[in-house]
């Protein structure tokens, strides 16, 4: 192999790596806060006693979880105008990556609501607590602390599959990457950057969240 | 949304629509084949292997996992015809799938075998098996039913990904249907029928997975 | 004086299994009646439906002169709001074999939920009640611990304190000693006994024969759903009647 190394141009544009990693942080942040919005919600509709209800978030969780994300990304940008619903690229990405954070959050949540003891639900009751205020200040802060792990990996997950944003010209790293590449023909150096990027950043996330999650944990 | 239309489009297409879902099929089955094979042997060297062994494949197994499988996909597609290993696009995507494949099996293979009691490793020594047939007759068996769901699961994330080889050319399912909505403007109806295609396709391999499963549970 | 408890004819079926065959039981301000028993013969199924935490489908319970749980509407048996029955549920207070702490909250986090959310009291009114109870029950020195940092008897006795830092008019013990270790038996059912002693109504469910006996006013046996035989301590424990209780009684540790 004949090949001269040199990360010249990568360092020239450092700049728009970082911006672009800085998008990809952001959509991943916007993406699993809508997502935990949605999936608590369809969480609660698997577990509801009212069949329809269930059937739908049933049908909405394992429709998304069995669709490649590419196809729901570039479904929401192209199709969906033709249904009047035209959004730029970046909502339209966020949009997208929001459902698909909810399909998999609500499967985290239903399970986490499942493995609380029901005591918990009575003792709220005994001291005169209506339902839904049980669920606010009780199940859902409970739920939330024990499933802080999955919710970790799931936001990691997220912020890797910020990648396929490029698909759709979204200017995030792996978007850069590509411009690089092809700009420079620095094929080796650009890939590896870009994949070192993000590993780096999968590692620095998840030991944030760890601390995080001991932080939050219910003390024992 | 013109129903008949769409339909009438679909029998046209049903060529390039079925060689797509061909290529589809062949990529996943081949990526999960040799990504398996692979990643049972990351597995074994990450549970059995000397110290600095295990260190390599830890950091192979957290930079592939780190790293987004579209990055893999260009990677392996741009870097590869560059260090002159002519590999058409196809050849490389299914490289990528198949060393994301085998991060993921390895990681199961390894949280599989370290969850069988040390008792059963002892108890096969003591009766005068080798490692191999320790493995193969004590081990092995029972990480298989652990091994199982997990490892449909990643077969399905598997499909899922092959979509990906659609933007370095693949014409596999998904390409073959944009090749589709760009002559026929039917964006709508073809992204859900490719959606339905997929959602079908991991449906079946669920299934298979359940059916596999009940059958071989230990009673 | 008037009974601040009255269950009447209550029936209670799960499917097609009768639990609760027709109960009737009174207690007055003070009273404190213990449910005796063999597992299956209801009596955790009654005490649950005084606070409606189980429904039931016949007869009445009447608390401090309130249906609890349901109204005759024209001839017409209707369940109250959701609202209205968790107002009547603040009434009772009620321990759990589990204890069921919040294990998110504090100790007095725990016992200052339902004062702030349920009595609308302000932060600072519910904080010094929950102290006090805290510091009745002997917990005073760990409020800022969670529930996973303490006892199975310390958490209890927080459960306690949650339930009656309510001010409910009766006070429901479902088997609070099951669940704990033996050694830490004692303090909980110390905590129970000077509550008795300050005059708290309370209607207990325990296999604690030997504290059922010192601290009751009055011991109700059940057996398959019925109540088989009633009356006081020394009678039921010293001079049991039926024949089932005699044979219950030989077989319970004292």
């Amino acid at each position: 192999m004949n090949y001269d190394f040199n990360f010249d141009v990568i360092w020239r544009n450092w700049d728009l790596l970082a911006e672009g990693l800085g998008l990809g942080l952001f959509l991943a942040i916007v993406s699993i806060a809508i997502g935990c919005g949605i999936g608590l919600l369809a969480a609660f509709g698997m577990l509801s006693r009212h069949r329809t209800l269930r059937w739908i978030a049933v049908a909405y969780v394992s429709a998304i979880r069995n669709t490649p994300i590419l196809v729901l990304i570039l479904f929401c940008y192209f199709a969906l105008p033709q249904l009047g619903i035209a959004l730029d690229k970046i909502s339209s990405f966020v949009f997208t990556l929001s459902i698909y954070a909810g399909a998999y959050l609500a499967e985290v949540f239903r399970s986490g609501l499942v493995a609380l003891p029901k005591g918990l639900r009575e003792a709220g009751l005994a001291i005169g607590l209506t339902e839904f205020k049980i669920k606010t200040n009780i199940i859902i802060p409970v739920m939330f602390r024990n499933v802080l792990p999955s919710l970790s990996n799931n936001f990691i997950s997220l912020f890797k599959d910020t990648s396929l944003a490029a698909a759709i010209a979204v200017p995030e790293l792996t978007f850069y990457a590509r411009k690089i590449n092809v700009e420079s023909f620095r094929v080796i150096e650009t890939w590896m950057v870009a994949s070192m990027i993000y590993v780096v950043a999968c590692y620095v996330i998840a030991a944030l969240l760890r601390r995080l999650e001991l932080r939050l944990a219910v003390p024992r | 949304m013109n129903f008949s239309l769409f339909l009438t489009e679909l029998w046209n297409a049903r060529l390039s629509l079925l060689s797509g879902l061909g290529d589809t099929i062949l990529i996943s089955v081949a990526s999960v084949i040799l990504g398996s094979v692979l990643g049972v042997f990351v597995g074994l060297a990450m549970t059995y292997g000397a110290k600095w062994l295990r260190f390599v494949v830890r950091l192979y197994i957290d930079f592939l996992r780190g790293t987004p499988v579209f990055v893999l996909i260009l990677a392996c597609f741009y870097i590869l015809s560059v260090v002159g290993l002519d590999l058409t696009a196809f050849q490389a995507g299914v490289l990528a799938l198949t060393l994301f494949c085998s991060s993921h099996v390895g990681e199961i293979v390894r949280g599989a075998l370290s969850a069988i009691p040390q008792g059963q490793t002892e108890a096969a020594k003591s009766v005068g098996l080798t490692f191999g047939q320790t493995f193969v007759y004590v081990l092995l068996p029972q990480a298989l039913r652990q091994i199982l769901p997990t490892w449909v699961n990643t077969a399905t994330e598997i499909v899922k990904a092959s979509t990906l080889l659609s933007i370095i050319g693949v014409v596999e399912l998904l390409l073959a249907t944009q090749q589709v909505i760009s002559r026929t403007y039917l964006s709508l109806e073809f992204y859900l029928f490719a959606g339905f295609v997929y959602f079908l396709l991991n449906f079946v391999i669920e299934q298979a997975g359940r059916a596999v499963e009940r059958r071989i549970s230990i009673p | 004086m008037s009974p601040i408890l009255t269950i009447s004819g209550l029936h209670k079926s799960f499917g097609k299994v009768e639990v609760l065959k027709g109960i009737d039981l009174t207690m007055q301000q003070g009273d404190v009646v213990s449910l005796i028993g063999s597992s299956g013969s209801g009596k955790t199924t009654l005490l649950r439906c005084v606070n409606l935490l189980e429904d039931f489908e016949q007869g009445s319970i009447e608390l401090a002169g309130q249906s609890i749980g349901y109204k005759q509407e024209g001839g017409q048996r209707r369940r109250l709001s959701e609202r209205e029955i968790a107002r009547q549920r603040a009434m009772t207070g009620m321990a759990f074999q589990q204890f069921n702490l919040f294990p998110h909250m504090t100790a007095i986090r725990n016992v200052m939920l339902g004062l702030i959310k349920t009595k609308k009291m302000p932060k600072d009114e519910a904080r010094a009640i929950a102290e006090k109870w805290l510091e009745r029950v002997g917990m005073g020195q760990r409020r800022d611990h969670y529930p996973g940092q303490l006892s199975g008897g310390q958490q209890q006795r927080v459960a306690i304190a949650r339930a009656i830092a309510m001010n409910p008019q009766i006070m429901l013990f479902d088997e609070v000693t099951s669940a704990l270790d033996p050694e830490l038996v004692a303090e909980v059912l110390a905590v129970v006994r000077d509550l008795a002693n300050e005059g708290m109504t309370m209607l207990l469910v325990t296999h604690e024969m030997r504290f059922a006996r010192d601290v009751s006013s009055k011991v109700v046996f059940m057996h398959q759903g019925r109540i088989h035989e009633e009356g006081a301590p020394e009678q039921i424990f010293g001079a049991p009647k039926t024949e089932r209780l005699q044979g219950f009684l030989a077989n319970s540790e004292f």
